[in-house]
This record gives C-alpha cells, structure tokens and sequence, in this order.
C-alpha cells in the first residue's frame, strides 16, 4: 500500500519542542500586557470509601481556569471498565486522556483474554506511565472497582506512586473531605450509609475549598453493576440562564417582505448513465 | 540541554493558583527504616508515614516491600522512585529464580538493587536496605543508600529518621542477639526517631525473616514503647497519673 507521504516515527521519551515557543509567546504576551491563558484545573474535591458489598466515589463538578470557573457541569469520575471507575484531580486534560488511555487498554485485553480486568491492572498501568513521565503529567487518580478478589480503592499520585487504603481523598478539598472521612470511616460499612459519608465529605470539600463547587456526582460500583448519579445532589445557587439560545421562528416578528429572484441561465447541460446493477 | 529546558518548564507550569504545594510537590517517604541481623535470620522495620510536602498523604504505609519469599526490602526516598525500582527488581529476581531452578542470595537481590540505582543514580532518590535470609550464608542486611553505593552491615538503619538515631543503634547494638532482643532493638529505635522525627510516624512495622517463613507484626501507636523524656511518662509524673507498662 503505497502512501503519500512519509510518515515519521516518533521518537521515544517526552517531547519538549514546545518549551520553547511557550516561552517566546509568554515573552510577547507579557509586552502586550496580557497574560497566557492558565491550563484548566479541575480545583476539586474527590473521594472514595469501600464498604461491605462495594466501592463508593464522589467528586464535585467544578472546573476552574485561573480564577474563572470554566464549567459548572465537569464530569469528574471517568468510565475505565464496566467494573471499575477512575476520579481525576490535576489538570483535566491529563486526567481525561490519561483515563481514555487506560479504558481503550483494558478494553482490548478483555477482548484478547475474554476476562474482566482487575483493578491492580489498571493500577500497574497508570503507575507505569506516568512513572515513564516522570511527573510532567499533572494526573492524581483516585481508582475505585470491584473484581473476583474483591473491591479495592487505590491512589496514584502523578509522579507515579501508589497506595492502596480503605478511604481516601484527593484535590485542593482533600482536607476538609479527609476530615469528615477519618471522623466517620468505620470498615465495612453499608451502602447507604457509605453514600451518605462519601456525599457529606464533598459537601464539606465544596464549602471549604475554593476551587471545589456546584454539583456533587456519586459512583457506586457493587458485584452487580454501577449505578452512576450524575448529580447526586445540586448546588442550592443554580442560575436561571438558559443555556440553549435558539428561539422559535415568529419570535422576532417580520415587518417587510422583499423577494427577489435570481435570474439563472442554463450554459450546458451533460447526462452521465450510472451503471445500476 | 534537555534538563536546562525541562528545568523551565517546570519554571512554567508552577504559577499562583488556588491549589496548595502538596499539590505539586512529589510524593516521599521521609521515613525511619532499619534492619539487624541475628543467628537465623533478620528483623526488619520501618515506620508508616508518606509526606507530600508538609501533608501526610499516607499514614499507614508499608515500606516493607516482599522482594520474594525470603528477601525484603525497605524503602525510603521518592515513593514513586522506590515502588518502580522494586518492582524491577523483584521481576529481575523472580526470572533469575526461575532460571536457576533454586532460592536466590540476599547478595543477588542487594546487587541487582544496586545495578539500578547506581545507573539513574542521576535520576532517582532511593534508599534501600535490602534484608533476608538464604541457605548460604543466612541472615544478611545490604543497605544500598542514595547514590548507588552497596555495602553489607550487621545492622544499619536508613530514611530522614535515621540521624536521631545512630546513637542509640551503636551503643545498644551487640554481635550474636537473639530474635527477641532484635525486635526490641528496632522497635525501641523506631519509636525514638518517630518521636524526634518530623517525617516519620504512624505505626511501626516489624519482620523477622528467618528459614522457616517470615513472621509479620504491627505495633500501634499506643503500644509503642515509651521514653523518659519525650511524650507521655513525663506528663503522667507531673499530673501523678499511673503510667502504662514500658518496655
């Protein structure tokens, strides 16, 4: 199969190409007196608990650009396997192409093995790359699933570590959150009551952190299925903005009608028979 | 030339924002890790706190990472950099194991940890002591500090903790103790140096590796054994409370 063009391999390793063009555009924008635009943050508050029959995780919906909050409605906890989901704290989009990255590996064993995954596989892959990149990928994970050993909460920290504990959170409300965590945490508890301690330490986060607000989402991930609550609970300020502006035609009203034909003439006129079976 | 411009990408990414620094700081376990050796075996110990900056990320962690059936190994330095290295390790031990048909040495292991740190000595921030027991020459302790350097001692301690302790671990530490004697010996140095040490804490792990298997226990925070001059025995004098039994 020839190709049009030579495609080149890339070369292995982290590619730094663009260190130094960003930093010749920051010289030119600091001149003009404006700054770069900030990589979007998800400032947030993500946690996890594992009860009696399965893991729990929460997040709250905020993404935050410098001081401006980008989108109210950010889905944090992302989908790897249908028994395993992945919350994102870090930049937004390392988390989310990093989690991509995972599902569409996972997703290819099981079709190679015919097995659900386990979650210590996903953990060795996440720790794996972004060990590779040494911290460049501003990714902290919080891995929540349930397989044939059992339900199991893992961290992995950007530069690579992990930790496997029974409760956890992550984020810039990670303190907060923690707070109500250590208060409350007992093993093995119920499902409704791990909802409700997993609701209460976002709360907590959302009231207390800055970058964390709006919306919280819960995961529960049990031997049976996911029941993923997008949102679990809204934000008491909702605005009333619509957010869909197409109006129904007859909404401005019409006051004068002009219509004027186009005058066309026919300059050549060619019939191809297409071969129809 | 490619560490001058990853230096200022870091100079880049790190702006005022409403995260706080254990955000991007790396995570490490500052840590008191120690390790002796006895007629049969070893003990080896470590504390459980993992910082990230001034947060403790990890208050229970187990730096007494199993490298195969007899050896251990203990971690201090980059969380991130200490799991990785010894998960090659134990892949490397494991095939050569596996090739021999046979337990490897403790001195495979410690040398094989050594092969790793020393090549990314550049690259790495790993203090490792390496501890176990196997038919040639029993119990062993190789400790493998930052730089890639490999030596083998009777009894070395290692992590941020270890400096409050070096006098402790030679004036109380004779040849030919007992396995009891051991546990003593490092888990009244542990406590100390988590006492004195702001990086080390939590709980304190102990093994004692030995032929027949390796026998692991956990001595919480209450149980720890108490000093004269720190924490709770003076408190207990000045109130004239009934201080708990000490070791």
């Amino acid at each position: 199969m020839a190709l049009s063009n030579v495609v080149e391999t890339p070369a292995s390793g982290f590619n730094f190409e663009n260190v130094s063009r960003n930093v010749a555009l920051e010289g030119l924008l600091e001149g003009g007196h404006t700054k770069a635009p900030k990589p979007m943050k998800t400032g947030t508050t993500i946690a996890g608990v594992v009860c009696k029959d399965g893991v729990v995780l929460g997040a709250d919906t905020r993404a935050t650009s410098g001081e401006v909050v980008a989108d109210k409605m950010c889905a944090k906890i992302h989908y790897i396997s249908p028994n395993m989901y992945c919350c994102g704290a870090g930049t937004a989009a390392d988390t989310e192409k990093t989690t991509d990255l995972l599902s569409s590996n996972l997703t290819i064993f099981s079709m190679n093995s015919g097995r659900n995954p386990r979650v210590v596989m996903a953990v060795n892959i996440l720790q794996d790359m972004l060990f590779r990149y040494r911290g460049q990928i501003g990714a902290s994970l919080i891995l929540g699933g349930v397989d044939c050993t059992g339900n199991h909460l893992y961290t992995v920290g950007p530069y690579g570590s992990i930790d496997k504990v029974p409760y956890l959170a992550m984020g810039s409300g990670d303190l907060a959150a923690l707070g109500i965590l250590e208060d409350r945490f007992k093993p093995n508890m119920e499902l409704e009551e791990a909802k409700e301690l997993v609701r209460d330490a976002i709360h907590s986060g959302i009231m207390s952190d800055l970058g964390s607000g709006n919306n919280i989402d819960i995961c529960v991930i049990t031997k049976q299925g996911v029941d993923y609550i997008r949102p679990y609970q809204e934000s008491e300020y909702k605005d009333k903005r619509q957010r869909r502006y197409k109006y129904r035609p007859g909404t401005t009203s019409i006051l004068t009608e002009k219509i004027v034909p186009l005058e066309l003439e026919v300059v050549q006129e060619t019939v191809q028979r297409m071969d129809t079976a | 030339m490619a560490a001058a411009t990853a230096m200022r990408f870091g100079q880049l990414s790190s702006g005022s924002d409403m995260a706080p620094d254990w955000t991007t700081k790396e995570v490490s376990t500052g840590t008191t890790i120690m390790a002796v050796e006895y007629d049969g075996g070893v003990v080896i110990g470590a504390d459980s706190r993992t910082t990230t900056g001034a947060y403790i990320a990890n208050r229970v962690t187990d730096k007494l990472t199993p490298i195969h059936d007899r050896i251990f190994c203990c971690r201090s330095g980059s969380a991130a950099d200490t799991q990785a290295i010894a998960d090659v390790v134990t892949y490397q031990l494991g095939f050569h194991s596996i090739e021999l048909d046979e337990a490897p040495l403790v001195q495979t292991a410690a040398n094989l940890f050594k092969a790793s740190c020393y090549r990314y000595r550049e690259e790495l921030m790993a203090g490792i002591i390496v501890a176990g027991w196997d038919k040639r020459r029993g119990g062993q302790v190789y400790t493998v500090p930052v730089g890639g350097m490999l030596v083998r001692q009777p009894v070395s301690v290692g992590g941020s903790g270890s400096t409050y302790i070096y006098g402790y671990m030679d004036s109380n530490y004779k040849p030919n103790m007992t396995k009891d004697q051991c546990l003593r010996l490092v888990s009244g140095a542990l406590s100390l140096a988590m006492e004195r040490d702001g990086s080390s804490g939590g709980v304190v792990r102990l093994a004692a590796i030995s032929e027949t298997g390796v026998d692991r226990q956990v001595i919480l925070g209450n149980q720890l054994p108490k000093w004269s001059t720190t924490g709770y025995i003076p408190y207990c004098l000045s109130k004239g409370l009934e201080i708990y039994p000490t070791v």
